[in-house]
């Protein structure tokens, strides 16, 4: 194995799209804060947001911040992408500890990809992309980094 | 008075071509060809059409379309009575013709054509991600480098293997297979020999998957003619009848293509258990009674998973099942894409899996399955709906 280390796109390369429904996601995230949509009427957690809960279908939202911890519940190494032959990503798929049954798709950095794991501690940490906004990614936890709150 | 029973009256196609290589010809040029290809070894005037069913929304891969009005002119068809589409992707190839069948058994129309053209000289499926402009939902997804369905289904198959213990042999022996159904057929794109070390030594793409776990970047068209089969009875080719059809599929595997919330159990999936369930029960018919298997092989992993839902094999022991020659056409108990499929004979977004239960169940396939009675045709996984499609010889 080669030590290259997992990426992520450059911020060029990505451009958000987003509704009035999903745009508070990304204004927290351009702040450097993790949020998720909960149902104001019953508190189950959904993302990506969505107009109506599915659980009682109230487009009562209140916006949690979370602690930025995560879970990785499955991952993909993927080598080159349109543009990029060169590049390593580690997409992953992460449980959100303190908003159970809502996911993230989002990628983990500074980490060899073989090293990655399921069941893997992340902390979230900010990468910025075009016009001013950023992403959440995720470092492990065991680098004993802490992303800025 | 509507008719009791649906039958396939006719197959046709074009070459299969790399990706690229159909042009100059147009998406209707290829569909074209096909229909009347398919008119043709029916033994009907194209004129005779009345339907069309499409699946993919009418899509012609993606960024291209296919319109009824233009085939009309083109083809000099003088009315329809029906002209529909299962909506979403590749996932409809085999619900398509459950669609034509409900046309036909309401009496909506008496012949329909199910068609898919696929050129791909300027978008590729798969990167196709990678490639839409940035959508409120898809920002929760692209930015992770997620560029194709590919590289979406590797993060599923990730978790079958954490689950279960599937191996990448496993996900071998499905591209070994195929490649092996593929070596005498005049249709395929590959026919040498493809060996265990030629699979570990590929590259990979989206790990756990590497270039043979993924399908064929091809342009042609195929298209299939359904009419009663009291009609197809009177036309040139032995019918094949519609046994069942089913689409759709569970509000978790919808979560697949987006919200990725779904319970572990359906995330290691590939989205067929609701869609196998009604199709056995509309057929009548168990995974026992069904002799050959034309399984959706975009990316390998999934036909195993497939083959677990469609209960050839328990859930999680999809692996071991292939593993141990189960799917070979040569002493399996289920032989499955006896054509090469998508990863070896070529990629119509699952149209030559219909076309090859037809020539199954004439009895006039390039590799046979013998008394061949009853052949499983799926569509997907993809993004909601998937299905299902039993087809069944005429007695």
């Amino acid at each position: 194995m080669n030590a290259v280390k997992a990426q992520v796109l450059p911020g060029d390369f990505v451009r958000l799209g987003m509704s009035a429904v999903t745009e508070p996601f990304w204004q927290a995230a351009k702040e450097e804060r993790l949020s998720a949509p909960k149902c104001g009427a019953c508190g189950v957690f959904r993302l990506p947001p969505t107009p109506f809960c599915p659980n009682c279908q109230s487009t009562d939202v209140n916006w949690v911040e979370l602690s930025g911890q995560a879970t990785v519940f499955s991952y993909s190494i993927v080598r080159g992408f349109p543009g990029l032959p060169d590049i390593v990503l580690v997409p992953v798929v992460v449980d959100l500890p303190d908003a159970p049954g809502a996911r993230l798709v989002s990628n983990v950095i500074d980490i060899d990809p073989a090293d990655v794991h399921i069941g893997m501690e992340l902390q979230v940490l900010f990468s910025p992309v075009r016009d001013g906004w950023r992403v959440p990614i995720f470092r492990p936890v065991a680098n004993g980094h802490v992303a800025r709150a | 008075m509507s008719p009791a029973e649906v039958a396939v009256a006719g197959v046709g196609a074009t070459p299969y071509y790399r990706r690229g290589e159909s042009m100059p010809q147009t998406i209707t040029e290829l569909a074209g060809k096909a229909i009347l290809a398919a008119c043709e070894d029916a033994g009907l005037s194209v004129k005779e059409i009345d339907g069309f069913a499409y699946y993919s929304g009418a899509g012609a891969g993606y960024g291209a379309m296919m319109d009824t009005a233009e085939f009309m002119e083109t083809l000099g068809i003088p009315e329809v009575t029906f002209s529909a589409a299962l909506t979403s992707g590749g996932g409809g190839s085999a619900g398509a013709l459950g669609l034509a069948r409900a046309a036909i058994l309401a009496g909506d129309a008496n012949v329909v054509v199910t068609v898919m053209a696929l050129q791909q000289d300027r978008q590729r499926l798969g990167k196709v991600f990678a490639a839409v402009p940035p959508h409120p939902l898809g920002s929760f997804l692209q930015p992770s480098g997620l560029a194709g369905p590919g590289h979406l289904m590797s993060v599923l198959t990730r978790r079958h293997m954490h689950n279960y213990g599937t191996r990448r042999e496993a996900f071998a022996e499905v591209a070994l297979s195929q490649r092996e159904n593929a070596a005498n057929r005049p249709t395929a794109l590959h026919r040498e020999p493809l060996t265990l070390d030629d699979y570990f030594n590929a590259r990979m793409i989206a790990e756990p998957l590497c270039l043979f776990d993924f399908c064929l970047e091809t342009d042609g068209a195929v298209a299939v003619i359904t009419t009663s089969l009291e009609r197809a009875r009177d036309l040139r080719q032995k019918p094949v009848r519609v046994v069942a059809a089913a689409h759709g599929g569970s509000r978790d595997w919808g979560r697949a293509f987006a919200w990725m919330g779904m319970p572990d159990e359906t995330f290691a999936s590939a989205g067929h258990a609701s869609v196998a369930k009604h199709l056995y029960r509309r057929a009548g018919v168990g995974p026992s009674d069904i002799d050959v298997a034309l399984i959706y092989d975009h990316f390998s992993p999934m036909v195993i998973m497939q083959l677990e839902e469609y209960g050839f094999c328990a859930k999680g022991e999809g692996g071991p099942f292939v593993e141990s020659g189960a799917i070979r056409y040569k002493g399996g108990s289920i032989p499955v894409n006896t054509h090469g499929g998508q990863l070896s004979e070529a990629y119509i977004i699952g149209m030559t899996h219909v076309r090859e239960g037809v020539e199954q169940l004439r009895g006039t396939a390039v590799n046979q399955v013998e008394g061949a009675e009853l052949a499983l045709v799926t569509g997907g996984p993809a993004a909601l709906p998937v299905s299902g499609l039993i087809l069944g010889r005429d007695s």
